[in-house]
C-alpha cells in the first residue's frame, strides 16, 4: 500500500521513475474580480459540455452552482455586510493567535509591490474561483477500484476516461465536493415557447467520471493550464508545488501587515487530513462560506483500522456459524 | 436582485424552476422567495454554508446498490450455512442455502452491473487489484465467491434434474469438486457480506464514514440473521436447528452493534439515522429484528413460526441496508452534516492543544 496519510510527495510514492516537480495552482481570491474567464477557458480547453439548463439561481452572480463533471473551475460568489466583516476579521485574528506558523516580520513586505484590495467597510463581495484540490492524498483516487484514476507524474490527480466505468465511488470519496459522475446534462426538452435549448454537441464521456485534470495535457507541453493562462489578474497562478506556497504565505503575510486579518491560506499544510493540496487558497473568511470543508480527511486513512474491524467481525460470523453446527450435531 | 416599487405586484415565481432549488435554508424563513422582498442571500449565522449547498457530492448510487447490500449480505451467509450443512450431512439445508447464495449474489451483480455509469466496462474492475479500494477488493471477493457458489449450485440443480445437465464426463470433476467448492466460497462468504461496510465507510459522506468502526459488525448481523432466515423459510426445521441459533445471534449482534454505533457517532450525524425516510425504516427494521427473534425462539421448531420468523428477519435486513444507504446519501446532500462535525472535531483538538493539523492557516 501506498502512505495513505502524512506529508509526502505523492509522485514519489506513486513510484515514477522520472520526478517533475509537483505542479500546483495558488488562487488568490483577494484579487479576484469574478470574471469567469477561468471556468470558459476551462470548458473550451477541454471540450467540457454544458452543464444542465441555462438558469438563474439567485446567488449572487453564481449561475454555475458548483464544481461538477462539466464544470472544472466554479466561481463562488458571497455578499456579505459589516457584521460579517468583522467577523472574518476575527476568526483571521484567531487563527494568527494560535500560534501558527509565523507570519513573519510585518515590515517584509516592499511597499510599492503590495496589491492593495479596496477598503470595503460596509459591504464586500467574496469572490473566489474553486477548483479540484489535487489532493497529496486523494480520496478518489484511492477507492478507484479500476485504476482509472491515477497520479500523474506532476503530482496531479487524473481521470482516464476510456478505463472508467463509472462505478461512482470516487464521488462519494472526495473530501471537497469536486469529482463527479458525467450525465446528460440536459433536461427533457422544453416546449414552451423561447425556451427551446439551442442545439447541443454530443456529451463525451458520458457516464465516466469527470473533473479537472490540471490541464494534463497542456503540462505535457510544458504550457500553463488554461484557467491560469487567462486569468486576468493573476488570482490564479500556477507553478510548481512549493513555489505556490511560497507565495502564497508572503501574500497572505502582506495581507496581515495591511491589517486585514480576514486573510488566511486553505491547502497549504502539509499535516492536515489529507497531506496538503496542490490546488491552495487564499481566503478571506472561514471556509465554509466559500463552500469548502472546514476540517476534510481523506477517509483512507483510517482504512487499515476499517481492514481490522471488518476482519474482525467476519471472524465472529464465522466463529457462530462454527459454534451453531458444533453445538447441534 | 433588484427592488422596486412594483415589486409587490408582480406574480410569483412559477415552482420548480429552479435548477438546484432543494432546500435552500433549514431554518430560514419562508419569506423573500416571491419577490416581495429581497432575500437574504447567506443563511443565518448558526450555521454558514455557500446558499446551502452540498460540499461533498453523494454517491451516484440507485437502490440497486441498497439491494445489492441486501443480498450480497444474503448470499455470504447463506454460503456459510450451505458449508456447514454440506460437513454435518444436512441435505436439504445444504441444498436451498448453495442455491440461495448462487441466486442472491447473481441478482446482486446484475444490480451492481446495472449501476454503473459504463455497464459494459464492468470487467475493468478486475482490472487491477487495489488495496486502498474496498470496491476493487470486494470485486475479487465477489469473483471468488461466485466461482464457488456457482460450481456448488450447479452441483445442486444436476442432482435435483436427476443428472440431466449436458455434462457428459464433467459430470465426475463435478462431483469432486463441489465439496471444496462450497468450502472455498463458505471462506469467502464472511468477507463478502462485510467489505461492503468498509466500501460505505471508507467515503466522505458523512454518516457512512462516522459509522466505520461499527457498520462491519452491523453487515455481519444482518447477513447473517438474513441468511438464517432465509434458511428457516425454506428448510424443514429438524434441518434448521444451527440457522435458528445463527438468527438468534445475529439478531443480537445487530441490536447491540447498531445502538453502539448510534452512540459513537457524532450527535448531528446520528441524527440521519433517526430522522426522516430513513429513520421510519430502521424503526421498522429493529422491530422486524426484535419479532424475527422472539418468533425464532417460541415459534422456531414450528414450519409456520420458523416461516413467519424468517420472512421477518429476512424484510429486516434489507430494511437496515435500505436504511443506512439512504441515510448516507441524505447526510451528503445537507451541508450541516459535513461542515457542522468538522468544525466541531477541529476545535476539539485545538482546544486539546493540537494547532499544527489544520487545512486553514495563518501563514
Amino acid at each position: 500500500m501506498p502512505q495513505l496519510s502524512g506529508p509526502t510527495d505523492p509522485a514519489a510514492d506513486a513510484r515514477w521513475p522520472d520526478l517533475k516537480p509537483r505542479k500546483g495552482f495558488f488562487t488568490d481570491t483577494s484579487i479576484c474580480i469574478g470574471c469567469k474567464a477561468c471556468e470558459v477557458a476551462c470548458k473550451e480547453w477541454n471540450h467540457n459540455p454544458r452543464d444542465g439548463d441555462l438558469e438563474l439561481l439567485g446567488s449572487s452572480y453564481d449561475n454555475t452552482g458548483a464544481l461538477g463533471a462539466s464544470t472544472w473551475r466554479h466561481v463562488a460568489f458571497i455578499e456579505q455586510k459589516h457584521d460579517r466583516i468583522e467577523e472574518a476579521r476575527e476568526t483571521g485574528r484567531t487563527l494568527i493567535d494560535l500560534g501558527m506558523p509565523s507570519m513573519g516580520a510585518p515590515g517584509a513586505s516592499t511597499p510599492g509591490t503590495e496589491t492593495p484590495i479596496p477598503d470595503t467597510a460596509d459591504f464586500r463581495w467574496l469572490i473566489s474561483s474553486d477548483v479540484c484540490k489535487h489532493c497529496t492524498h486523494a480520496g478518489c483516487l484511492d477507492v478507484c477500484p479500476t485504476g482509472a484514476l491515477f497520479r500523474s507524474e506532476f503530482g496531479t490527480v487524473v481521470v482516464q476516461a476510456d478505463v472508467c466505468n463509472g462505478c461512482g465511488t470516487c464521488v462519494a470519496g472526495c473530501p471537497f465536493g469536486v469529482i463527479e459522475r458525467r450525465r446528460d446534462g440536459t433536461a427533457a426538452p422544453k416546449t414552451e415557447r423561447g425556451e427551446r435549448k439551442g442545439e447541443q454537441p454530443e456529451v463525451p464521456n458520458l457516464g465516466v467520471a469527470q473533473k479537472c485534470t490540471l490541464c494534463y495535457d497542456r503540462l505535457l507541453d510544458d504550457q500553463t493550464p488554461a484557467c491560469a493562462q487567462t486569468c486576468p489578474t493573476t488570482s490564479i497562478k500556477f507553478g510548481d508545488r512549493a513555489d505556490m506556497v511560497t507565495l502564497a504565505k508572503e501574500r497572505v503575510a502582506q495581507l496581515h501587515a495591511q491589517g486585514r486579518t480576514e486573510a488566511r491560506l486553505y491547502g497549504a499544510n502539509d499535516r492536515d487530513g489529507v497531506g496538503g493540496t496542490g490546488s491552495v487558497f487564499l481566503l478571506l473568511d472561514e471556509p465554509e462560506v466559500y463552500g469548502l470543508p472546514p476540517d476534510p480527511r481523506v477517509s483512507t486513512a483510517d482504512l487499515p483500522r476499517m481492514y481490522k474491524r471488518a476482519g474482525l467481525a467476519a471472524a465472529g460470523m464465522a466463529a457462530v456459524a462454527l459454534l451453531s453446527f458444533l453445538g447441534r450435531r | 436582485m433588484t427592488t422596486s416599487d412594483y415589486d409587490s405586484v408582480r406574480p410569483p415565481d412559477p415552482p420548480g424552476r429552479g435548477r438546484r432549488q432543494g432546500k435552500r435554508r433549514r431554518r430560514g424563513r419562508a419569506d423573500g422567495g416571491d419577490g416581495s422582498r429581497e432575500m437574504a442571500m447567506v443563511p443565518e449565522p448558526e450555521f454558514t454554508s455557500y446558499y446551502g449547498r452540498p460540499v461533498v457530492k453523494p454517491a451516484p448510487w440507485g437502490h440497486e446498490i441498497a439491494a445489492y447490500l441486501f443480498l450480497g449480505g444474503v448470499a455470504g451467509g447463506s454460503a456459510v450455512l450451505g458449508a456447514g450443512a454440506q460437513l454435518t450431512g444436512r441435505d436439504a439445508l445444504r441444498r436451498n442455502s448453495r442455491l440461495a447464495a448462487i441466486v442472491s449474489v447473481s441478482v446482486g451483480a446484475v444490480f451492481l452491473v446495472k449501476d454503473l455509469g459504463r455497464p459494459e466496462r464492468f470487467l475493468n474492475m478486475l482490472r487491477v487489484i487495489k488495496l486502498t479500494s474496498p470496491m476493487s477488493v470486494g470485486s475479487w471477493i465477489l469473483s471468488a465467491f461466485s466461482a464457488g457458489a456457482g460450481l456448488a449450485a450447479a452441483a445442486e440443480v444436476d442432482r435435483m434434474t436427476g443428472e440431466r445437465l449436458p455434462l457428459g464426463p464433467l459430470r465426475r470433476v463435478l462431483r469432486a469438486l463441489e465439496g471444496p467448492a462450497g468450502l472455498e466460497a463458505a471462506a469467502f462468504g464472511p468477507a463478502l457480506a462485510v467489505y461492503s461496510a468498509v466500501l460505505l465507510a471508507d467515503t466522505a459522506t458523512p454518516t457512512w464514514n462516522e459509522a466505520r468502526d461499527e457498520l462491519p459488525f452491523v453487515f455481519v448481523s444482518s447477513a447473517s440473521l438474513a441468511a438464517a432466515g432465509l434458511a428457516m423459510i425454506t428448510t424443514p426445521v429438524a434441518e434448521a436447528a444451527p440457522a435458528r441459533t445463527i438468527a438468534v445471534a445475529g439478531v443480537i449482534g445487530d441490536l447491540v452493534a447498531t445502538r453502539v454505533m448510534r452512540r459513537r457517532m457524532d450527535p448531528l450525524t446520528a441524527e440521519t439515522l433517526h430522522e426522516g425516510g430513513p429513520g421510519t425504516l430502521l424503526r421498522l427494521s429493529e422491530a422486524l429484528v426484535v419479532a424475527g427473534g422472539i418468533g425464532t425462539l417460541l415459534g422456531g421448531r414450528h414450519r409456520a413460526g420458523a416461516a413467519a420468523a424468517g420472512l421477518a428477519l429476512v424484510a429486516a435486513s434489507a430494511l437496515t441496508r435500505f436504511g443506512v444507504f439512504e441515510a448516507g446519501i441524505h447526510s451528503a446532500k445537507d451541508p450541516r452534516y459535513t461542515i457542522e462535525p468538522q468544525k466541531r472535531r477541529l476545535a476539539a483538538r485545538r482546544a486539546a492543544g493540537t494547532t499544527d493539523d489544520s487545512i486553514t492557516t495563518a501563514g
